[in-house]
């Protein structure tokens, strides 16, 4: 049965990539705490990282045809070496409000320059969508009872937030253009304002 | 203060419309309750004992008349007619209709308010020193800062599921109004031997179940930074902070479990790392934030005869201006606190027509702006000293001029059990019954300074651990019982109040409370404040008159 997905497609995990909701050949292995076999079946897995960890040489032979998922806990560092030939690092979120896949999708990203599709699965739903893609994700893959084509309004919901993230790393203070630098009051107005804030003795 | 532009405007807006969809979907059924919670908590809606509250940001305090008006609009369209001002510088109407939250939220946008991230596991509203701007002993105004920090802090994408709340407060004075030793991150300005400014980080502070008071991470962080520091700590927190155990999952246990050094170095080394982001505050942008809180037109002013002529002759206002008028740092204007500590009237409470005709005053006589403070009261920070008489007579009129700031009957509460889900015991009626106790105001002003805070339960949102007298709602099978504790205190030392010993009825309190007091009356030193005496010498006289001959009502 194919499974589906949704998928950032043309600019990857950019604030320009557009949402797509796609056939999924990949099969998560272990997820739901059941052994992961012996010989792997055939076609696309994602595999634990203990796996991952113990079978290592056995499973960079299949090169294209091997993602590794992590758990909240697991440590994305344990991935350093290899993100350079994963086609694919899936996050688990066994519930939403356990945001610490946020952070490891932020490190795989920017600490280590992983470039290939960065999944999130588990508790995901709509309303999360759209951080997901800010810190990186650029596959979700929802709950077979929840609609991922209805779930796509959500990545429209917000159009310019402030922060920076990995999606868009420019916070707005450095994406405005130069009418939102003078916004108000000129600096005369002020108590010699900028003074205030350099360098000098009182 | 800080006005918004299109791009805060449209971000409040689409929230609406995010948040009212949910609502929608809820209703439909598409979303389950546990769906639906972290949500709504993140747009401030609790589902609490009678029906929902809604808990509406006022960013670091700060208000204009019309937005106190649409607040006081709204109290009388969808709730009861009234609001409760809190401790972390917010309102929460506790009587709304779920189905009507999104037209409440889209009424706030209008004005440029939300209520976003006032609750759920996430950054909170910013908090700050309510004489920000105008105080004396100001090393740099806080407000753009806390703007900033606000921005930053709103829908951040790593930060929205954390183990638990996140508090953030700055202080820009010498000294500390905005409990920064009590946050999460705490930031207080300072100037390092250069004289740049910067902040002095400190982190794993906090109230709740385990009182802790805040580490010093980092003496002197430049402001340029804020934000990348900032993300530094969440991340470390976010990453490793227990979320097994929602008591253990506050900051402040990871940094106690880690020890403060083994955290700042975690910490330091992410920053290492993030450090030259492009979330580096560049000086056009604090130029840009701070021009909004630009001085209001000032005059330049001479000592006023006709007010030196009230203070004489008229005893009620020189008392008045004696606890609630402060100094300003322009000479003749000053900070006016008007009490929402009337006796007989929940503390922070206000009813609209109180919000309305508060708006007129700040019109009148404060620039059309006010705040609010973390001790439950309104403020007008710009008053000329020439308009305190009349103001006085106005606030009197519609009983916000108790003088009673700084005093024993300026009780901070939290709701408590008649309002909150999570309380143990109710706040409001112990509250009153003290006041009621303390009605004589000579003798209330001739005690000095006390603060009385009283939290229902062990979230301490009444601030009961910094309390000179601290009470605490407890629950002991099934009944309400109170817990006392005294020296504890806010402001640069801040300190944990200790319990005194076994807790008592809800009858008892008001007894309880004039025994310490008693105790204090007759050790005190000349001048010497109560929580001077309790510091000089130590609880056990207190609780010798607390208990004394009649242990046997009290209950262990």
């Amino acid at each position: 049965m194919a499974e589906r997905v949704i998928r950032l497609v043309s600019e990857g995990f950019t604030r320009r990539s557009s949402p797509r909701v796609q056939d999924d050949g990949w099969r998560v292995l272990g997820a739901g705490g059941e052994p992961v076999p012996e010989t792997l079946p055939a076609g696309p897995v994602i595999v634990p990282l203990a796996t991952w960890i113990a079978r290592r040489g056995e499973l960079l032979r299949r090169a294209a045809t091997v993602g590794v998922w992590l758990e909240p806990d697991d440590d994305p560092g344990a991935l350093a070496a290899d993100v350079a030939t994963l086609p694919l690092i899936a996050v688990h979120f066994p519930k939403f409000t356990d945001g610490r896949g946020y952070s490891t999708a932020a490190l795989l990203r920017a600490r280590f320059l992983f470039k290939g599709e960065l999944r999130a699965f588990g508790d995901v739903g709509r309303d999360q969508l759209f951080y997901l893609r800010r810190v990186g994700f650029d596959a979700f893959s929802l709950p077979p009872q929840r609609d991922p084509v209805a779930a796509l309004a959500s990545f429209g919901d917000f159009s310019n937030p402030y922060q920076g993230s990995i999606d868009e790393p420019r916070p707005l203070f450095r994406r405005r253009g130069p009418a939102g630098l003078i916004a108000r009051a000129s600096p005369s107005a002020s108590c010699a304002l900028a003074s205030c804030w350099r360098a000098s003795r009182r | 203060m800080y006005r918004y532009d299109h791009y805060d405007k449209t971000l409040v807006r689409e929230r609406v419309a995010q948040y009212r969809d949910q609502i929608r979907r809820y209703l439909a059924g598409e979303l389950t309750d546990d769906e639906l919670r972290p949500l709504r908590l993140q747009n401030g809606l609790y589902i609490q004992r009678h029906a929902p509250m809604l808990r509406v940001a006022i960013p670091y305090g700060l208000l204009s008349s019309t937005q106190l008006r649409t607040l006081a609009h709204i109290a009388r369209k969808y709730d009861r007619g009234y609001g409760h001002f809190t401790t972390r510088q917010n309102i929460q109407y506790n009587w709304p209709k779920l189905e009507e939250t999104p037209d409440i939220l889209a009424e706030l946008a209008e004005v440029e308010m939300h209520a976003i991230q006032t609750s759920g596991n996430c950054i909170r509203n910013i908090t700050t020193d309510h004489f920000a701007g105008v105080a004396p002993d100001e090393i740099v105004d806080p407000r753009a800062l806390c703007e900033i920090l606000r921005q930053w802090s709103t829908f951040h994408p790593e930060f929205a599921f954390l183990p638990r709340k996140f508090k953030i407060a700055v202080n820009g004075s010498v000294e500390d109004r905005a409990a920064v030793l009590l946050h999460d991150i705490g930031l207080h300005v300072v100037r390092n031997d250069a004289g740049e400014v910067g902040l002095r980080v400190m982190v794993g502070g906090g109230m709740g179940r385990t009182p802790i008071i805040g580490h010093v991470i980092r003496a002197f962080l430049p402001w340029q930074h804020m934000l990348t520091y900032c993300e530094a700590i969440l991340r470390v927190y976010n990453l490793h902070g227990r979320r097994d155990n929602l008591y253990k999952a506050r900051i402040k246990i990871l940094v106690k479990a880690l020890g403060i050094e083994e955290f700042a170095r975690q910490v330091e080394a992410e920053w290492e790392a993030t450090k030259d982001s492009p979330s580096v505050i560049p000086e056009g942008e604090l130029e840009r934030v701070a021009a909004h809180f630009a001085d209001p037109p000032y005059k330049s002013l001479a000592a006023d005869l006709g007010h030196a002529r009230h203070l004489a002759d008229n005893r009620a206002f020189a008392r008045w201006v004696e606890r609630n008028v402060r100094g300003h740092k322009r000479s003749g204007y000053s900070t006016v606190t008007l009490s929402l500590k009337q006796s007989g009237v929940p503390p922070g409470d206000a009813t609209a027509e109180q919000m309305d005709f508060v708006a007129d005053l700040a019109e009148r006589y404060s620039f059309g702006e006010l705040r609010v403070s973390h001790e439950q009261n309104l403020i007008l920070a710009d008053v000329r000293e020439a308009h305190l008489f009349a103001l006085w007579q106005a606030a009197k009129s519609q009983g916000l001029a108790t003088p009673n700031v700084g005093l024993l009957t300026n009780i901070i509460a939290c709701p408590g059990g008649d309002f909150c889900s999570l309380a143990n015991a109710k706040s409001l009626p112990i509250s009153a019954a003290i006041q009621q106790r303390f009605d004589d105001a000579d003798y209330v002003h001739d005690l000095g300074e006390i603060d009385l805070n009283i939290s229902g339960c062990m979230n301490s949102c009444g601030h009961h651990h910094i309390g000179h007298i601290g009470i605490l709602g407890v629950d002991k099978n099934g009944s309400e019982w109170y817990q006392v504790s005294i020296g504890g205190r806010q402001g640069c030392s801040a300190a944990l109040g200790q319990v005194i010993g076994p807790s008592f009825a809800a009858a008892e309190m008001p007894d309880v409370v004039e025994k310490l007091i008693d105790a204090y009356v007759g050790l005190r030193h000349d001048d010497e404040l109560f929580i001077d005496t309790v510091q000089r010498l130590g609880i056990a006289p207190f609780k010798a008159r607390v208990y004394g001959d009649n242990r046997e009502v009290a209950h262990g």
